[in-house]
């Protein structure tokens, strides 16, 4: 992986000494909160319900074991034992005190890590397909272009102050595991003539307004990257709706300019920038790219594991949903679940993370992943170190076999963290899981992708989930819409509201009404939930929900 | 004159982020039943500027609806009501580091 240069070590450590002396002069009271908050939030830390909060990115979701080590080492001296991995493919902590965020930060520092434009109007976290370098379906590692891009992005003079925040996704498979169609700017690595390149997307997001991207470019040479990536900001920074915060996203700018025009007045930008990137950016790339290189693959037999696979039903349960193809054939791709039912989605306490870590040291390359389905991946794992791998995992309680089902839940820190909930998340997605758990139905339903969001802001992603739940504040109680069809992949789709929403006590009930009618319609064990839905359409569903009466009663 | 909703003066302590309410002898408290019930409204707007001005103690000062109960004001909407206790899904925050919650 990526390791830092002096540069970008010496940038790192001037801005924790820059952050430690803004803390130590809020706390002197020489600065207001109106003059501390935006410094905080460059830096990652926001004030949440209960306590602050410190959002450290793990760019295109890709870390070491030392890193990982660092972040529980993090959790065990300055918060509770734990971290919540996010959609964004950051980790937030989530109770550290103001003193001592510059100690958090020297610590991050200290493995290559940094909070920096997690928050704010600029360039955040850039994602990237949880896969890359592994995935058998892969045209190139995304991620090399993903860090050039963060270097890029990382203090640009011309864009940190954007109309609004700017997010980028980048898969190098066909198969879009990087939601690529939700972001401002989504790049998806193809081929022409045989040459890797980029489709780019732009003006995707979810949130109050949600909008599938646009396609503006089918084939964008990799030496444009930089310059195209860099018109598209530069138009947006010029058009983009300062004076409404609602409006102030590209996905607005795209919608009221008209994708034929926004996509010539990009066109027209990049032609005026092109010349002004020499190569350098291409040098640079490749330095990168030697960092990406693919690890030394051992070359041993596989038929311990086959034997394995055939004898113990309980690995082979696991190993049908958590692994997924390599592109060395005696070697897969883990996922840990970080969703046992009854645990909050995405945490993972610091031990969890120590042997985590410890096995990508042993058996996987080193090389681990935080997904943006907020559960962290060994990308390279030989097929005879399964079982091992497997058995430690198992005594962790990370075992769950889980991956892409009902229970594999994405659910954002809802009210029971974050200050713009309208609605607790966190308990949804665990009574969900719970419930289905106890009926043993989860398999039977196979793949199912139910993401939960507290608010409109929608960082749980519920707009694109086969079913969607969104909490909202009726009248001073909490109260769920579901929508049903999103789709988060390569043929996203966002989707649609079903109507009246449930009470917080009603919401179970009402999911599982929707799941027995898909067990019910199917045409089969292989049609899944979506497929069905897609098929069948709303309406058995609404009848499900609502009775035949069709809502009137509804809460 | 339109009915005022009762109200409490609450916010975040500066260092530690706790939530805390401001009570009748200007402390500022971690418990919601000791703040000061605010009934009239040129009142809890002299008390929000009162509460503004420590920003050496405080953040995010404001007002919220509060009701009277046998202990003192308790909350009346959910979001106070999980900010006197801490998150549902783990006993973190004011519901093990304060008895009595
Ligand atoms: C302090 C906590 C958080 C705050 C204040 C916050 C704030 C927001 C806001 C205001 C938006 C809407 C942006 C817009 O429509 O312009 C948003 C969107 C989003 N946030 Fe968060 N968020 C928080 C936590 C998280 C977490 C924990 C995640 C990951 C699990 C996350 C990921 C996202 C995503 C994926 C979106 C939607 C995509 C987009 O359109 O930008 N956020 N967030
Ligand atoms: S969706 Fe709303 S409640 Fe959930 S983290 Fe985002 S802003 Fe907070």
């Amino acid at each position: 992986m990526y390791n830092y240069n002096d540069f970008d070590d010496a940038f790192v450590r001037a801005r924790v000494a820059q952050f430690s002396d803004q803390v130590a002069r809020r706390l002197d009271g020489s600065l207001t909160e109106d003059e501390f908050r935006p410094l905080r939030l460059m830096n990652g830390l926001y004030l949440q319900l209960h306590a602050y909060m410190l959002r450290v990115a793990i760019p295109y979701g890709t870390l070491n074991p030392r890193q990982m080590r660092q972040l529980a080492m993090i959790a065990d001296t300055w918060d509770k034992g734990y971290g919540h991995f996010t959609t964004r493919q950051n980790i937030q902590f989530n109770w550290p005190k103001l003193p001592e965020v510059p100690a958090i930060l020297s610590a991050l520092a200290d493995v290559e890590m940094h909070a920096i434009q997690t928050s704010g109007n600029c360039v955040r976290n850039v994602t990237a397909d949880h896969f890359a370098g592994a995935a058998a379906d892969e045209i190139e590692d995304p991620r090399p272009y993903a860090e050039l891009l963060r270097q890029w992005s990382t203090d640009h003079p011309e864009f940190q102050f954007l109309p609004r925040k700017f997010k980028i996704a980048i898969t190098g498979s066909p198969n879009d595991r990087a939601v690529t169609a939700a972001h401002d700017i989504g790049l998806r690595m193809t081929r022409q003539n045989g040459e890797p390149g980029f489709e780019v997307l732009v003006g995707g997001g979810l949130g109050r307004t949600p909008f599938i991207a646009h396609k503006v470019r089918d084939f964008l040479p990799v030496p444009d990257l930089l310059p195209y990536v860099e018109a598209v900001l530069s138009v947006y920074n010029t058009l983009g709706r300062r004076d409404n915060k609602y409006k102030a996203r590209i996905k607005i700018t795209v919608h009221e300019t008209g994708k034929a025009e926004i996509t010539r007045m990009i066109e027209e930008r990049f032609l005026e920038i092109r010349p002004l990137f020499a190569g350098h950016d291409q040098d640079l790339l490749n330095d990168i790219r030697t960092a990406f290189a693919e690890p030394t693959y051992r070359d041993a037999p596989t038929t311990s594991h086959d034997a394995f696979y055939k004898a113990d039903p309980i690995f082979r349960a696991w190993a049908d949903t958590n692994l997924a193809e390599h592109r060395n054939p005696q070697y897969a791709i883990v996922t840990v679940s970080l969703k046992a039912p009854g645990e909050t989605p995405g945490d993972a306490t610091s031990a969890q993370m120590r042997l985590i870590a410890d096995l990508a040291e042993q058996y996987g390359h080193s090389d681990l992943r935080i997904s943006h389905e907020q559960n962290v991946i060994l990308a390279h794992v030989h097929k005879s170190d399964l079982p091992s791998v497997h058995a430690a995992l198992k005594q962790a309680g990370l075992a769950c076999a889980n991956i892409g089902l009902l229970s594999d839940i994405i659910a954002c820190p809802g009210m029971d963290y974050c200050s713009l909930a309208t609605a607790r998340a966190i308990p949804v997605a665990q009574e969900l899981a719970l419930h289905f758990d106890a009926l043993k139905l989860e398999h039977d339903i196979g793949p199912l992708k139910i993401k939960i969001s507290g608010c409109i802001n929608a960082c749980g992603h519920h707009h694109v989930g086969h079913i969607g739940i969104l909490g909202l504040d009726r009248a001073g109680v909490e109260n769920y819409q579901i929508t049903l069809g999103g789709d988060a992949t390569e043929t996203a789709a966002i989707g649609d509201k079903t109507g009246p929403g449930f009470a917080y006590t009603e919401i179970v009930p009402a999911i599982e009404r929707i799941l027995l009618t898909y067990l019910d319609m199917r045409e089969g064990p292989q049609e899944i939930f979506l497929e069905t839905y897609r098929r069948v359409g709303f309406a058995p569903f609404k009848t499900a929900l609502y009775g035949a009466e069709g809502g009137r009663d509804a809460a | 004159m339109s009915r005022f909703t009762p109200k409490v003066v609450t916010a975040n302590a500066l260092r530690e982020g706790d939530v805390v309410y401001l009570t009748t002898d200007d402390r500022w408290s971690r418990y919601h039943h000791e703040a000061e019930l605010i009934e009239d409204e040129a009142h809890a707007q002299m008390r929000l500027l009162h509460a503004a001005a420590q920003r050496q103690v405080v953040v995010g000062a404001y007002l919220a609806d509060a009701k009277a109960g046998p202990k003192g004001p308790e909350p009346t909407h959910f979001r106070e009501e999980f900010r006197t206790r801490g998150p549902s899904n783990y006993t973190h925050g004011k519901q093990t580091d304060l008895p009595n919650v």
